[in-house]
């Protein structure tokens, strides 16, 4: 269980995050979605470890965060792979970093499986270069699944793909979450109000100030697995896509 | 369980094989051969004015070789490059070489110093903080000023000018290693933090292959500087090599050779130039 207790954090004097309560309980799937500059990325690196909250207490499992750690892994927007390595190669030293308990034989059986999840294993030996960019990202969720973190971070993962390639990556991603792996956890940024319905069990509205951070913590009760097709016609679907939308569209900043 | 085995997606296979560099525009081969041609042919041209200049400077001061007794000396010094008659008489390709082989030395010690220390630099704000004012107040200092100091504290004409390309190449290969280490994007960054990676392997896999094209670059730069400054060098130094050769011409009242050891001073920088240059395309691929 991940709990976030009156967060707190700044940059340059402008409060981005400002007390944050949050409980997440585990094996759920929660989005956080709201406008550019509304701390998002912010509270998942501070849940990640990578940034450090000016005030209030960030927990798993009873374990105070204080810096990044193997029991929680991420997703970059951009794919961030090393470029010099391979894709197997990638997905290995990670693994191999951040579990150095692990013997060599479980983790390179650990790492084979994931690429194979991913459909990346005959591709193994390319360098990220040479794969186009829905393969990149498709590593680094392998990567990250290859830890076999307890609480997995995806910062607008498929952000910067296209939508074939997206919807195949989200149906992916449920399907490595649900069936593969021992991640229990997801937080997931986006800035797709449909990705975020069609993949969360909660999700989480943020806000620019001087709005509260949190606005609104929207239930899906949608039963999985769902079909990304038909999943669209339902009452719940729309009801939570009309919600999000009224809240996002009050909270446009007057500038834009 | 079950494990998926997707296809990529459409989208994945038109997109393609992807984000690797576009083969460059093919120009056909009849192209390719009027551009080499038309460009032969524009530095043709080029030479040529560049040469009746030279004839029009040289009439009107007549201690200047002309185009004529400059390429007749070139020649001349080209026929027996190598001899070798005594430490005050040996070919010109012996004293290049001997330039060569002083400017190498410099330039290794300041590689296998500088690229370390810029790393160090590059990858702590302290030590960026402690070396880089250090750094500053050096670089703009001509090499030779540290002649005397060489001389006075390794008490030899050749080590001295050892020393001074050394200190020639320190700075632009510290600065672009620091400048490349220091540049690591804050993803990489970010992945090394979240995967625990350890030093050495961050070391490894992130920093030097992402400042590689700098240190290349760092290094290019230092080696052009190097060949520049060792003529001024073994000027001083008046020992051996082709700094030694120009002066000593000089001396002799040959100016015509002073002329040719300009052109194959230049030849020879434009080699080592090209060298850098491949590598750096090399690094960057």
């Amino acid at each position: 269980m991940l709990e976030l207790t009156n967060v707190w954090k700044s940059f340059n004097g402008q409060d981005v995050l400002r007390g944050v309560d949050l409980a997440v309980s585990q094996g759920e799937f929660v989005s956080f979605i709201g406008h550019s500059g509304c701390g998002k990325s912010t509270l998942l690196n501070v849940v990640g470890g990578l940034l450090e909250a000016d005030g209030g207490e960030v927990s798993l499992d009873g374990r105070a965060i204080t810096g990044p750690g193997p029991d929680r892994a991420m997703v970059f927007q951009n794919y961030s792979l090393l470029p010099r390595l391979s894709l197997l190669a990638n997905v290995r030293e990670a693994a191999r970093a951040a579990r150095p308990e692990r013997k060599a034989a479980v983790n390179d059986e650990v790492v084979e499986r994931y690429l194979t999840a991913v459909g990346l294993w005959e591709h193994r030996n390319k360098r990220p270069a040479q794969v186009s960019g829905g393969m990149q990202q498709r590593t680094a969720v392998a990567r990250a699944f290859a830890v076999g973190p307890r609480l997995l971070l995806l910062d607008e993962p498929f952000g910067a793909l296209d939508a074939l390639t997206r919807a195949r990556l989200q149906q992916q991603l449920i399907e490595l979450w649900q069936h593969e792996s021992e991640t229990e956890t997801v937080l997931m940024v986006t800035h797709g109000i449909d990705e975020a319905i069609l993949l969360a069990d909660r999700i989480v509205v943020m806000a620019n100030p001087p709005s509260p951070s949190v606005l609104d913590v929207i239930p899906v009760d949608l039963p999985r697995p769902r079909d990304r097709t038909s999943v669209i016609d339902e009452p719940a679907f729309r009801m939570v896509q009309e919600r999000l939308m009224a809240l996002l569209t009050a909270e446009e900043p007057a500038a834009a | 369980m079950t494990i998926v085995h997707p296809t990529p997606t459409e989208a994945e296979e038109l997109s393609g094989r992807p984000a690797t560099d576009p083969p460059p525009a093919k120009v056909k081969g009849s192209g390719r051969v009027i551009r080499f041609v038309a460009g032969i042919g524009w530095a043709s041209v080029g030479l040529a004015a560049f040469v009746a200049l030279w004839a029009l400077v040289a009439r009107s001061a007549p201690d200047l070789p002309t185009p004529g007794e400059g390429f007749t000396a070139l020649r001349e010094l080209l026929r027996y490059p190598f001899y070798d008659l005594g430490p005050n008489d040996k070919g010109i390709g012996r004293q290049l070489g001997v330039s060569l082989v002083k400017v190498f030395t410099g330039f290794a010690m300041a590689t296998v110093i500088g690229v370390p220390l810029g790393f160090l630099m590059g990858g702590s704000r302290r030590a960026w903080a402690a070396v880089n004012p250090i750094v500053q107040i050096l670089r703009p200092v001509s090499p030779l000023a540290w002649f005397p100091i060489g001389l006075v504290v390794l008490k030899d004409v050749r080590s001295a000018a050892v020393f001074v390309i050394f200190v020639t190449s320190l700075w632009p290969t510290v600065i672009n290693t620091a400048a490349g280490a220091a540049s690591v994007p804050v993803d990489q960054r970010n992945v090394a933090r979240v995967f625990n990676l350890s030093r050495v392997a961050y070391i490894r896999h992130v920093v030097i292959p992402h400042s590689l094209p700098s240190i290349i670059t760092g290094m290019r730069l230092s080696m052009g500087i190097a060949w520049m400054v060792i003529v001024a060098a073994e000027m001083l130094a008046g020992n051996t090599g082709i700094g030694y050769f120009v002066w000593n011409s000089y001396n002799g009242g040959s100016l015509s050779y002073v002329v040719s050891a300009i052109v194959l001073i230049g030849t020879v920088g434009v080699a080592l130039d090209t060298v850098f240059m491949r590598l750096a395309r090399k690094a960057a691929a």
